[in-house]
């Protein structure tokens, strides 16, 4: 390829570009992650806000009207339900009854990440007695839908925070051990394999455990970045360590030596940008793991506490048969966690494809 | 070979001491213990629970902690469960008994399945069975097996054609004879299996159809199929072997990963194995119980990546263990 001036990046967009399912999972991240950044606005009430009333309502969803009766248009809306008798939860449809979805409705106040606040959303109901449950509500009557946008705010975030971290460390630690070998690299190394002999779950488990059980929920949203982020870079250090083994035998890492280069910027100009592409390709295969273990965490009632709002602590009502038969749209959360890991990778495996200098453009 | 085995067999105990050291060290910095809840109780005066502690040994200082819990578990002495108040060690041998009839199971069902399918796979490629094995092992690799497990649970629950969790009927089991307890529990295992073992299925068809495709490539199945021999007899006697060489650390890694591969499923069926035990064990603090469990599941990841590693050492001539 004689035209051939691309930068390896760009050689990866292109190649990634032209590959259907990567660009879809692709599509699919950038919308949920953009939802879960404007969550607050997205969402039609805020999280933690309850209407016991209406508790385990059904999705609204699939009664979602355009035109009434009588066939004039009325824009989205659905008919008004009530209770069957006020000890059991069971709605039956008031066929007069129209409670109009509204476009940019006032609503419970959000804050754009401490920013600024707003009470403006982009859906609202018309009657404000009967809350529009579009994925249904759960025993305290709060909206699934808002929960899982705010949900995603957590579980989507937990992923990104805890592959930075646990790559960065792994690069850096698995780039020195590489380099600099003997004693470090020996410790290091030892201490790898202690990590790694320890079966996944039960490390997690165990180091959760060891910052006590009641956090607040701040808190223990940076326990489990942490927890996760310490079980994480371990097999990371050992991969870029073996790469960087072989990279510094290459003739441009003895020039650099010979003309004076400092050993940090040896390893900072000359060894880690070779391990760029192994660092995203593993980094997008890796997010679903750390996604999933905070649901597994927060699933066992020791992640993310109510009546803050994660993907796993919302499936957590669903361990309950009943809750699981009877109000089955508890599973909600659950497909959103299928998709996220589904578009990881399938993006992960494009990249994979794309950064191999063996495949062509 | 036998110099490798040894040397791999010496670096065994001082791992499984480092991995006790950083457990008891993590069980030891949580804040809170065992009795701190029964102590809540205003009842329980001060002077009780202090008495408590000594006689459940949790009043020294780490290093007499630690020291104490070592040299009993060198003899094989865990100690007693504080919640159960059962030796650690009968008690985790039938959890670990009925977490290895399930994942052992599923560990069975799922090789069953993937090796013919990704070698049927392979040879069809691009056909129509490739690319409905092909959706079904990304499906199987993408669903989280909560999620996964939950919907097989509610799937028992509408049709009530399986049991939704547990073991065995709480109800009818002792007046049961032999037969009708095997087939009950047969009846628990099989959604709880279908979950693990298509979840895992996936990988490993996955990798056994990459390594066939390759196979099948080579120039010597190529001769082998010019000299007239039949097309399945070539990919069975010629390709087949070498192509599922590779499979066998998998397999290993699958047999390591035993005791953890259906934690998550177990909690979603009740299954009275490992999973739900430690999980309680470690929010309980019940130190015993939760470092023979650690331990437990340590020595089978680590005994499982040495057997990975000596079978494949056993199948390919090609590997020199040094």
């Amino acid at each position: 390829m004689a035209e051939s001036h691309y930068s390896p990046g760009q050689l990866i967009w292109l190649k990634l570009k032209r590959n259907r399912t990567a660009m879809f999972g692709l599509g699919v991240l950038v919308a949920l992650y953009l939802s879960s950044f404007f969550a607050g606005f997205l969402a039609p009430a805020h999280y933690a806000t309850q209407n016991r009333e209406v508790s385990w309502h059904p999705p609204q969803l699939d009664d979602l009207h355009l035109f009434d009766a009588e066939g004039t248009f009325r824009g989205p809306f659905v008919y008004g339900t009530k209770r069957v008798h006020p000890a059991i939860s069971e709605y039956e449809v008031e066929p007069g009854v129209v409670v109009e979805l509204e476009l940019f409705a006032r609503g419970d106040t959000w804050s754009f990440f401490g920013l600024f606040e707003s009470d403006l959303h982009l859906l609202g109901w018309s009657d404000p007695k009967r809350p529009i449950f579009l994925f249904g509500s759960d025993l305290y009557g709060r909206d699934l839908l808002s929960r899982v946008l705010y949900g995603s705010q957590i579980s989507l975030s937990v992923g990104i925070i805890g592959i930075l971290i646990s790559m960065s460390l792994g690069m850096f630690l698995g780039g020195v051990a590489g380099y600099f070998g003997g004693r470090v690299d020996f410790a290091l190394m030892r201490f790898i394999e202690v990590i790694l002999s320890i079966p996944g779950l039960y490390l997690i488990l165990t180091l959760r455990q060891a910052f006590g059980q009641d956090l607040p929920s701040t808190q223990s949203y940076f326990m489990i970045i942490i927890v996760l982020a310490f079980v994480g870079w371990a097999a990371n250090a050992r991969v870029v360590r073996g790469m960087v083994l072989s990279i510094k035998e290459n003739d441009y890492v003895t020039a650099a030596e010979a003309l004076g280069v400092s050993r940090v910027n040896i390893i900072r100009k000359h060894i880690l940008p070779n391990t760029w592409s192994f660092a995203i390709v593993t980094a997008t295969l890796y997010v679903p793991y750390y996604i999933l273990s905070e649901v597994a965490l927060s699933f066992l009632g020791v992640g993310i506490q109510e009546p803050e709002a994660s993907w796993g602590n919302m499936l957590k009502d669903a361990q309950n048969i009943r809750n699981l038969t009877d109000y089955s749209w508890v599973l909600v959360p659950g497909f959103f966690i299928f998709l996220t890991t589904m578009a990881f990778n399938y993006l992960g495996d494009g990249l994979r494809d794309a950064a191999d200098p063996r495949s062509k453009l | 070979m036998w110099i490798f085995i040894a040397r791999r067999f010496i670096s065994i105990p001082p791992l499984l001491l480092a991995v006790s050291f950083i457990t008891y060290l993590l069980l030891y910095v949580a804040p809170g213990d065992y009795f701190t809840r029964l102590c809540d109780n205003p009842s329980i005066t001060e002077e009780m629970c202090a008495q408590l502690r000594v006689q459940y040994g949790l009043d020294g200082g780490f290093w007499k902690r630690y020291a104490f819990w070592l040299v009993n578990a060198v003899t094989f002495e865990f100690g007693y469960s504080f919640k159960y108040e059962l030796p650690v060690f009968s008690l985790i041998t039938e959890r670990l008994s009925n977490t290895l009839l399930l994942s052992g199971t599923s560990m069975v069902a799922s090789w069953g399945l993937a090796i013919p399918l990704g070698v049927v796979a392979a040879v069809y490629q691009g056909k129509f069975i490739d690319k409905a094995a092909g959706f079904v092992s990304f499906f199987g690799l993408s669903i989280p097996r909560v999620f996964y497990a939950l919907l097989a649970l509610l799937f028992a629950a509408k049709t009530g054609w399986f049991p939704t969790g547990g073991m065995r009927d709480q109800i009818a089991w002792d007046d049961f004879s032999a037969f009708e307890r095997f087939k009950d529990v047969a009846h628990h295992l099989i959604l709880p299996v279908f979950v693990v073992a298509t979840a895992e299925m996936a990988s490993h068809m996955r990798q056994m159809r990459a390594q066939m495709i390759e196979t099948l490539n080579k120039d010597y199945v190529r001769t082998a199929r010019a000299k007239g021999l039949g097309y399945w007899t070539v990919v069975w006697k010629h390709a087949f072997g070498n192509a599922v060489n590779p499979l066998v650390t998998q397999f290993g890694y699958s047999l390591a990963a035993l005791l953890t591969g259906s934690f998550l499923v177990e909690v979603v069926f009740s299954w009275p194995g490992m999973a739900r035990l430690t999980v309680d064990a470690v929010f309980a603090q019940d130190e015993p119980l939760v470092m023979a469990a650690v331990m437990m599941a340590t020595t089978m990841l680590v005994v499982g990546n040495l057997i990975a590693d000596l079978l494949l050492a056993a199948i390919d001539p090609r590997i020199r263990l040094e």
